[in-house]
């Protein structure tokens, strides 16, 4: 297979993105400068998405045998791309000027070098942008990597914190054996089926039929993948990471990381017919509902804002599933509107705990009563809070509804009545703790010390980002067509 | 295009008076009460232009006396559809009247964030504008979901703390549960039916004239009717699931119970008559017997635990309760007449529980407490609010002259050749209705005084507000007629559905 002009376009965002790595690196080398890191940063990134325009026109276009770009790829990419991009806007509120406040003589901003933060998050962003072209268990496994590694360093980000620390070293050993169990899961698939393609393997183990060590391989890749996904019982990790890390890694870990595990998933579901035989769909419809109930159960009883979001991520990610046991009709869609719908709402509420905790002061604002009569100090911040949780609750008039709509009717349509039971039990749980803490929100002010968002937070380029975001979760809600449109032109092709 | 301005203005209002907040706090109020104005006179205009012969019956497509319709999420074949008939122009002039009651009735009670609250008070008028309205199922549960949100922020923000465990945050929240989860099952329930017309036609759509064609079986039919039956119990509510009711009605401010007793109940019945019923028709006579039971044993229920409430409030919930039972019967009734009652019913209900909610939030600016036990002896202390309740109570138990007497007598009248023994039983609910509404008057008004001190009478916006609502309750009462007239064609349609499949029901039992 010659490799001509146009593959080298069907790469171009993921060659875009890895060449402001680089520049950023060198950057970096040549002269710490805060502003200016985030700055490339932001051009790299930009450039990646408008580098997504020449690359629609060459699609679907098979790049090596590692790498498809199809428009399923191209759409999680820009996905991807978008949340990185509101990620490392967010980081660069977060991170703060090291400026000495001259009244208390008290150090503002985060103490340590804030430049290599956007370098991880480019890097891991490449790793994602791999990820979700993967049509090869290789080029699989090189993506995953590639995402999750940066992220062990950026968890640990804020080190001076001991719980920042404990977090990036309990996401990196849980991660390092979720990995292992996807390498072996992975030997044993091509020791039976003889290729490591997603359709070779679909297409050998038609015909051979799947034995035993087929059943385990494709198990324990499923282990390796749920540890990434936080499904339960694979999520133990997800409350103490998503607690301990900077509040913008949090979003990006909620957001850019786990969508792009989950279109890897659904890819090998959709192309690998044997992956989606009998017993996995039970054993699917086994870990969904345990998700989406001990996710939204656990997070009744959380006082703390981080650890809240990270059990209800576990509870929607179970939604999500319903969608991929569905795996027809809609399904694919229904994944693709679900995913935008959650990267948008997760980051407009991490958002705004960043602003909140920004710029940083050694521990995060996430506990909830530091929430207590937002309404009174910051009522637009509080309207996008606001915004988010009833997004995330899936209340009409916001985004999360459209999303959830699109899971209910792909359940109805493929008839998995327990899974949509599960559901609809859990949005009922769910409501009551989204309601708590927008309730929070308005009720009145204690008296108790706080930490608040800076004045001029709408001014500046974190808040005007998360204002967008809030808008557009809102005008998606009213008006979805062409977030619609969008995702139906997203489909699978097959090579 | 006059129907999607029903919609726009309440919510436009809404956020108008947000904005006017930063003006000080009569401004909104201000807003408020002329967004509600114009809506109640824009309702009023239809009701009195429009031609209400027109309106949807089974065989043919349905016919409306006012439609719109924009396309909205191609992708599903969702528009916004919005039609009017007879009877939605009925509920959309009440919702009309008791909006500007609830802006009226909050003027002095609310103090703290008036613009925040209007916002929510004009929303969740919208939003039922809109159930009543949309005759696109999506757009139709989008409005039935979108009402809660607003209503919660009302209980929780501007509820009254009941006594301990039972906060106005836990009451919201329970309502909230309760009807979100509820509304799901209906979800599901529509998609469903959304998917068998396109399995037969390969049309997705959520047009109500197109889903009414689809060809169900038996078992399907029931089960889509469940489910759709589940959530409209809830808003109704139907016995087991009504207990979010008193809950919310004692945390609410005025303003919130008022609409939560006149308007958002009625959505419920609403719902059956013109989606379960059309839509389901022979699993709902097959289910009739059940619903018919339900709703006796709610008549009864919510009597006696009306009658053993100390919580002023509360006992006029529960007697909600009690009341939507007639409705609920005479919508499985297949009777004309007894649909015809049913509205009746539904808007004397609304008047009058409105006007017991309204005359409560009096008497707990001026006594602030809402426990009968340490009431008594009102009757001397204070001019015209004893006097007016008695006569609200009086209508509450359906004294003849009164809209409750017509409403109950033809639900009565017409359920009994379909269900004497279910008649017979319900008619127990007026001799209960009598108790509970003169223990009510009994234990607030006589009896020994608490204090000898006049308390403060009732100010000229107060009294207007309770002296319309009566004089509205006697029209009703006496002249009933142009309100049967408007929603004759439209029962009919329901009757329709509704008797065909009872009689084909009947003759397969007598084969």
């Amino acid at each position: 297979m010659p490799f001509t002009l146009d593959h080298l376009i069907a790469l171009l965002p993921l060659l875009v993105t890895s060449a402001t790595a680089i520049v950023v690196m060198l950057a970096i080398a040549w002269k710490r400068n805060h502003t200016l890191t985030f700055v490339l940063s932001v051009i790299g990134l930009n450039l990646a998405l408008l580098s997504l325009i020449p690359t629609l026109e060459v699609l679907p276009l098979q790049v090596t045998p590692l790498l498809a770009v199809d428009h399923f790829a191209a759409f999680y990419m820009a996905l991807v791309l978008v949340a990185t991009l509101a990620c490392v806007t967010l980081s660069h509120a977060y991170l703060g000027e090291a400026t000495v406040d001259s009244s208390t003589s008290e150090k503002k901003g985060y103490p340590g070098n804030r430049e290599e933060l956007y370098l991880l998050m480019l890097l891991s962003a490449a790793g994602g942008l791999v990820l979700v072209s993967a049509q090869h268990l290789a080029g699989l496994f090189i993506g995953l990597e590639l995402l999750s590694v940066p992220v062990y360093g950026l968890v640990a980000y804020a080190f001076f914190n001991k719980r920042s620390l404990e977090a990036g070293i309990k996401y990196m050993v849980l991660s390092a054996a979720g990995s292992a169990f996807l390498l072996f899961g992975m030997a044993l698939l091509y020791a039976e089926s003889g290729s490591l393609g997603f359709a070779q393997i679909g297409a050998s183990l038609a015909a051979n039929g799947s034995g035993l060590l087929v059943q385990i391989g494709i198990g324990m890749m499923l282990v390796g993948l749920a540890f990434k996904l936080s499904l339960v019982p694979f999520h133990l990790w997800t409350p103490d990471v998503y607690e301990g890390a900077p509040a913008p890694v949090a979003a990006f870990l909620a957001t850019a990381s786990k969508v792009a595990v989950f279109a890897v998933l659904l890819r090998l579901y959709q192309i690998s017919p044997a992956m989606a035989g009998g017993w996995l769909n039970e054993l699917l419809t086994v870990i969904a509902i345990a998700s989406i109930l001990f996710g939204n159960l656990l997070a009744l009883l959380q006082s703390n804002l981080k650890r809240l979001l990270g059990y209800s991520s576990i509870a929607h990610f179970g939604y999500l599933l319903i969608a991929l046991v569905a795996s027809k009709g809609l399904a694919v869609e229904a994944i693709g509107v679900y995913l935008a719908t959650y990267v948008l709402t997760s980051l407009g509420a991490f958002g705004v705990i960043t602003l909140m905790s920004t710029p940083y002061k050694g521990r995060d604002c996430d506990a909830l009563y530091e929430y207590r009569g937002l309404f009174w100090r910051r009522p637009y911040l509080t309207a996008v809070l606001t915004v988010m949780m009833l997004s995330l609750a899936g209340i009409p008039l916001t985004a999360g509804f459209i999303g959830k709509f699109y899971v209910i009717a792909a359940g109805v349509q493929a008839q998995l009545w327990w899974l949509l039971g599960a559901l609809v039990l859990g949005s009922a749980i769910a409501v009551f703790y989204y309601l708590r803490v927008v309730v929070t929100l308005f009720l009145s002010e204690p008296n108790l010390r706080r930490h608040d968002a800076p004045f001029n937070w709408g001014q500046r380029a974190g808040g005007i980002v998360l204002l967008l975001i809030a808008l557009l979760a809102f005008a998606l809600g009213v008006y979805p067509q062409p977030l619609l449109e969008l995702v139906q032109q997203a489909g699978l092709a097959a090579f | 295009m006059i129907l999607p301005w029903l919609i726009l203005i309440p919510f436009i209002g809404g956020l108008l008076c947000w904005l006017g907040e930063r003006f000080g706090p009569l401004l909104p109020r201000w807003i408020a009460l002329l967004t509600m104005l114009a809506l109640f006179g824009l309702s009023l205009l239809l009701w009195l232009t429009a031609d209400f012969s027109r309106a949807p019956a089974p065989g043919a497509d349905p016919l409306w006396a006012y439609e719109f319709q924009v396309s909205w999420i191609e992708r599903f074949g969702i528009s916004v559809h919005l039609a009017l008939d007879g009877l939605s122009v009925l509920m959309v002039t009440l919702t009309g009247l008791l909006g500007v009651l609830s802006v009226l009735c909050s003027w002095n009670e609310i103090k703290q964030r008036v613009g925040f609250f209007h916002l929510n008070l004009m929303w969740i008028l919208g939003g039922v504008v809109g159930v009543f309205l949309a005759i696109d199922l999506f757009l139709f549960f989008f409005f039935w979901e979108m009402m809660l949100v607003p209503m919660y922020f009302l209980i929780a923000l501007w509820g009254h703390s009941g006594s301990a465990g039972k906060t106005r945050i836990t009451a919201a929240t329970k309502f909230f549960i309760y009807t979100q989860a509820s509304g799901l099952i209906m979800l599901v329930a529509i998609l469903a039916l959304v998917f068998v017309h396109f399995d037969q036609t390969g049309v997705l759509t959520f047009n109500y004239a197109d889903l009414l064609k689809t060809e169900l079986s038996a078992g399907t039919e029931y089960l889509l009717m469940l489910g759709f039956f589940i959530a409209f119990a809830v808003k109704f509510p139907v016995v087991p699931l009504h207990s979010w009711l008193p809950d919310a009605h004692a945390q609410a401010p005025t303003a919130g119970s008022v609409d939560l007793a006149g308007i958002l109940l009625k959505t419920a019945a609403y719902g059956l008559m013109r989606f379960a019923l059309p839509l389901f028709p022979d699993a709902s006579a097959a289910f009739a017997p059940i619903a018919m039971g339900l709703g006796v044993f709610a008549i009864v229920y919510g009597a006696l635990l009306s009658f053993a409430q100390t919580d002023i409030k509360r006992l006029i919930a529960y007697s909600s309760v009690s009341h939507m039972g007639f409705v609920l019967i005479a919508i499985y009734s297949g009777s004309q007449i007894a649909l015809q009652g049913a509205v009746v019913q539904m808007l004397a209900h609304g008047l009058s529980a409105a006007a017991l909610f309204i005359l409560c939030g009096q008497l707990y600016e001026r006594l602030h407490t809402r426990d009968l036990r340490e009431m008594g002896g009102i009757w001397g202390r204070m001019p015209w609010l004893p006097a007016l309740c008695l006569f609200f109570a009086a209508a509450a138990l359906g004294l003849p002259g009164t809209g409750n007497f017509v409403g109950e007598f033809l639900i009565l009248l017409g359920s009994f050749p379909a269900a004497p023994w279910i008649t017979v039983l319900a008619t127990s609910g007026l001799v209960l209705g009598s108790v509970y509404a003169l223990i009510m008057i009994h234990r607030a008004f006589f009896g020994p005084a608490r204090s000898d001190a006049a308390l403060p009478g009732l100010a000229p916006r107060e009294l207007g507000m309770v002296l319309l609502l009566a004089v509205l309750l006697i029209l009703l009462g006496v002249y009933p007629q142009p309100v049967l007239d408007t929603s004759a064609a439209s029962m009919q349609g329901v009757q329709q559905w509704l008797g065909t499949a009872l009689d084909q029901l009947a003759q397969r039992g007598s084969l």
